[in-house]
């Protein structure tokens, strides 16, 4: 079996995955149960400076998307960070590590945005034993209206700035958690490189409104006949938090910086997507929080088979192997030209893919009657290869897409020749 | 000769009671045959269903419901625009959800199947969607300005109530005759007591009838107390809804001996019973025939406590009208079905059966005669339209012996359309019946209208 341990920034761990800071890491009685089932390491749930803690709704904090079987499609929190004594933290943070040595235990912190208030919790933070901090800039609900979480992550300056001080005032690694709720993320990841981050975690949660209980007409979760935006999380926001991995990863201002992967991870399959596209490790928490610590059995079996059946040997094989497939739209291979295709053998004559394609697509798919039974045909001569048809087929396999090759497309008369034609070099285009 | 007797398989003696009956206020009656849905169940059988382009089973309907419209608007809670949808093309979408022979209609055609999965529950969704909304008491038709015009329907039973409705809706008056002491028809003393609990029946013809201008006049016997020209006379257009009436013969010595009934008035009396352990039932039953009504007959005795249950049948399984599902119903309860077994010979002793004697039509086996022990023998084997008009000045063309009607449901008659169990291609199904009385209702709505142009 593939060798899975975990070398991040410097930070060990037997295994690639970490819970995120979260619930599930709020105290050592959850911290230990995870070590116990497994994980790798966790980022322990956001210390607040010295003083009262702050004080959480007792109304409900979650709230969820869910699929026709109930399943946890998506989960929105409105919870704020720890809301135990710092110091109580510490002292759990420093007695688990010393019983644990081998998990790596990260901190994740949020302070005022001023110098002194980072410079007073970093000493304590160190003094733990923790193997590094995590800077939380995107706690998008409640801390963010007091000048915190995603009011800072949200001003590149603001991260650089504050990334600076920790550099300065602590010996541990930093991470910098980067939230999605801005136009382009790689801005703030620029940011944290120029203030020394060692690296950058994303995505944090992204802000929505879960629904409308359409019989009191309030958002929810409402807490007393009111609601407010909560962070996003879940296996819905897996595609949004790819994109922005990918973008960093890619980006050649980035390049040198690690990233740790959050967002809708849910099994080993998602792990290793997000290891692909440039993660070197990733963080866990709704599918952890919908099925308990115990998914890391199955996350720790499936990567290591994965990694054996490419023959990777250890994590670094894989990490960034599908970065150089991603590219921008322009210099996408205009020859390449697809057609869908119908196994009739496997079509259960349900007539998805040809009223998809008659209404919203193309009218590529025609609908006819053969020896009494529904048939449907793809119409090469309109079809323009869009994907539409394969993606609704209720039936795996029975609808591909087959690539044309040495051929005449017949919708467009032409040869396909194959030969790479972007858009930068398109007739088409009036800037090539 | 050859005795045949049954094994015993649940080891049950005489009358002991099966887990199909239930004691409801210390009166013994059936459970139920397929329970309902619960939201939940509902929300995730809904969930299964594709949304077919052109779906199949809208085609394999007999009334044409929308299937994938009502199960997209349960799956999205919205069990009262179902019901709307069901109820649109089939007033009885209730009693359909519970009888219908889904197997062989929808569920059938349903392309879940082709993927070697089970194909949706449309029947028990269809009931979760009737039941909800008749439970909230939604209505959801109301009646067109009165057209003046009034129409005499003959048989208050599915076919004669569907085109009551549909009649009503369209504005115009009806008036059903019908001869027993309660609307219903076959919904009321014909199917299956499991499939039909809690006086469903009863419930639906009220929920049909709120429609209002629907008069509906019981002990009318048509050519007894009242006459087709009677009827003819009193309204603009008359609709036969007649069902059928005596059960056919099967033509042998000692058929009036005591033990030997027709299935159907058995069932009758079993739908009216309010204490199904009142009711007087064989130890040894014998059923001939080979439909839904022979399935029935067996499965209730059984239940209700008949040591031995066999159907015979003189052909083969697959020619049995009963589905496939059907007869593994009546096999699970412990019914053995014969097949190839052609009654040769009733046995009675001092008037009373004691067993039937078959031949086998069997043209593959052994061909001796065989003897099944007997003191209850029903016939199961199809019912005789009854003469219309006993004056027989009103003359109908006939069709293998029922009512020959076209597309519209017009008989050959001016004026007078037939639907249900007495019309020549009626499958003998309470969904077909309401086909048979929307089609009728609508044709009768064009004619009246031109008739006023």
């Amino acid at each position: 079996m593939a060798d899975l341990t975990a070398n991040f920034i410097g930070i060990k761990s037997p295994n690639p995955f970490w819970l995120a800071s979260a619930p599930p890491t709020d105290k050592a009685y959850n911290v230990i149960r995870a070590f116990e089932a497994g994980w790798g390491g966790v980022v322990w749930k956001t210390l607040g400076e010295d003083g009262p803690p702050v004080v959480n709704v007792s109304g409900p904090r979650y709230d969820t998307l869910y699929g026709k079987d109930r399943s946890v499609i998506g989960l929105n929190n409105i919870e704020l960070i720890t809301d135990r004594p710092l110091e109580t933290n510490l002292q759990e943070i420093a007695q688990v590590k010393r019983d644990w040595p081998d998990r790596a235990i990260v901190v994740s912190l949020m302070v005022p945005c001023e110098e002194s208030a980072w410079k007073a919790i970093l000493p304590k933070v160190e003094d733990t034993g923790a193997d590094g901090i995590e800077l939380n800039f995107g706690c998008p609900h409640g801390m963010s209206e007091r000048g915190m979480g995603a009011s800072v992550g949200q001003v590149p300056e603001y991260v650089e700035m504050v990334t600076a001080w920790c550099k300065h005032y602590s010996r541990l690694p930093v991470i910098v958690k980067l939230t999605p709720n801005i136009t382009d993320i790689r801005h703030s990841a620029r940011a944290a490189k120029r203030g020394g981050a060692d690296a950058v975690s994303m995505i944090n949660t992204i802000n929505s409104i879960m629904s409308v209980d359409l019989n009191q007409l309030a958002i929810t979760p409402t807490v007393g006949g009111k609601g407010t935006h909560g962070g996003y999380c879940g296996p819905a926001v897996k595609p949004i938090a790819m994109h922005m991995v990918a973008d960093v990863a890619r980006d050649p201002d980035c390049q040198g910086l690690p990233i740790s992967a959050i967002g809708g991870i849910s099994n080993w399959r998602d792990a290793t997507e997000f290891m692909a596209i440039g993660a070197s490790n990733v963080q866990v928490c709704t599918a952890a929080m919908t099925y308990g610590f115990k998914i890391i059995d199955d996350m720790v079996d499936g990567l290591s088979r994965f990694l054996d059946s490419k023959q990777m040997p250890s994590l670094d094989a894989l990490v960034g192997a599908a970065v150089p497939s991603v590219t921008d739209w322009q210099y996408l291979n205009l020859n390449y030209v697809v057609k869908a295709q119908i196994d009739q053998d496997l079509c259960i004559k349900c007539g998805r893919c040809y009223i998809a394609c008659e209404d919203t697509s193309h009218q590529a798919i025609t609908a006819t009657q053969v020896n009494g039974e529904r048939h449907y045909e793809i119409n090469d001569k309109e079809c323009v290869g869009c994907n539409l048809c394969v993606s609704i087929c209720p039936v795996e396999d029975c609808m591909s897409l087959r690539q044309l090759n040495s051929e005449v497309d017949t919708r467009t008369g032409k040869m396909v020749s194959g030969e790479y034609l972007n858009w930068t070099q398109h007739p088409n285009n009036p800037m090539s | 000769m050859k005795q045949v007797t049954t094994p015993n398989l649940l080891g049950a003696t005489d009358n002991t009671p099966n887990e199909g009956i239930s004691s409801v206020g210390g009166h013994a009656q059936f459970t139920e045959m397929h329970p309902p849905l619960d939201a939940r169940s509902a929300l995730v059988e809904s969930d299964r269903c594709y949304f077919c382009f052109d779906a199949p089973c809208i085609e394999a309907c007999p009334t044409g419901i929308d299937v994938p419209n009502f199960i997209r608007m349960i799956s999205n809670h919205n069990p009262a625009g179902a019901a709307a949808v069901i109820l649109q093309e089939n007033i009885m979408g209730g009693t359909c959800a519970r009888a219908c022979p889904v197997e062989t209609l929808c569920e059938q055609s349903c392309v879940r199947n082709k993927e070697g999965d089970k194909p949706i529950q449309i029947g028990l969704l269809q009931r979760y969607a009737t039941d909800t909304a008749m439970a909230a008491g939604e209505t959801f038709f109301t009646r067109e300005p009165d057209s003046g015009y009034s129409i005499g329907i003959i048989g208050g039973g599915p076919a004669g109530l569907s085109c009551a409705h549909r009649l009503a809706m369209l504005g115009h008056q009806v008036v059903i005759y019908e001869s027993r002491q309660k609307t219903g028809g076959l919904n009321e003393y014909g199917l299956a007591a499991y499939k039909m609990l809690d006086n469903f029946a009863q419930r639906e013809v009220e929920y049909i009838m709120a429609i209002g201008n629907i008069d509906i006049r019981h002990g009318m016997q048509l050519g007894d107390n009242i006459s087709l020209s009677e009827i003819q006379s009193a309204h603009d257009a008359v609709f036969l809804a007649l069902g059928l009436g005596a059960c056919n013969m099967i033509g042998l010595t000692g058929e009036n001996s005591q033990g030997v009934q027709d299935a159907v008035d058995y069932i009758r009396q079993l739908r009216q019973a309010e204490d199904l352990s009142q009711l007087p039932v064989g130890s040894q039953v014998v059923v001939i025939g080979g439909g839904m009504t022979a399935i029935d007959i067996a499965s209730q005795t059984r239940l209700l406590g008949a040591r031995e249950v066999t159907i015979a049948y003189r052909r083969g399984a697959e020619n049995m009208k009963a589905s496939v599902k059907e007869q593994e119903f009546a096999q699970t309860h412990d019914v053995r079905i014969m097949h190839w077994a052609q009654p040769v010979k009733l046995l009675v002793e001092q008037q009373k059966v004691v067993g039937v004697e078959f031949k086998s039509t069997d043209p593959t086996a052994n061909q001796e005669n065989f003897v099944l022990q007997a003191d209850m023998v029903f016939k199961a084997i199809g019912q005789l339209l009854e003469p219309i008009d006993a004056n027989r000045n009103i003359q109908f063309e006939l069709e293998a012996g029922r009512l020959r009607v076209d597309v519209e449901r017009r008989t050959s008659q001016f004026g007078i359309w037939a639907g249900g169990d007495c019309i020549s291609d009626g499958d003998d199904l309470t969904v077909s019946a309401v086909q048979d009385g929307k089609l009728a209702a609508q044709s009768i709505h064009k004619f009246l209208n031109g008739t006023r142009d």
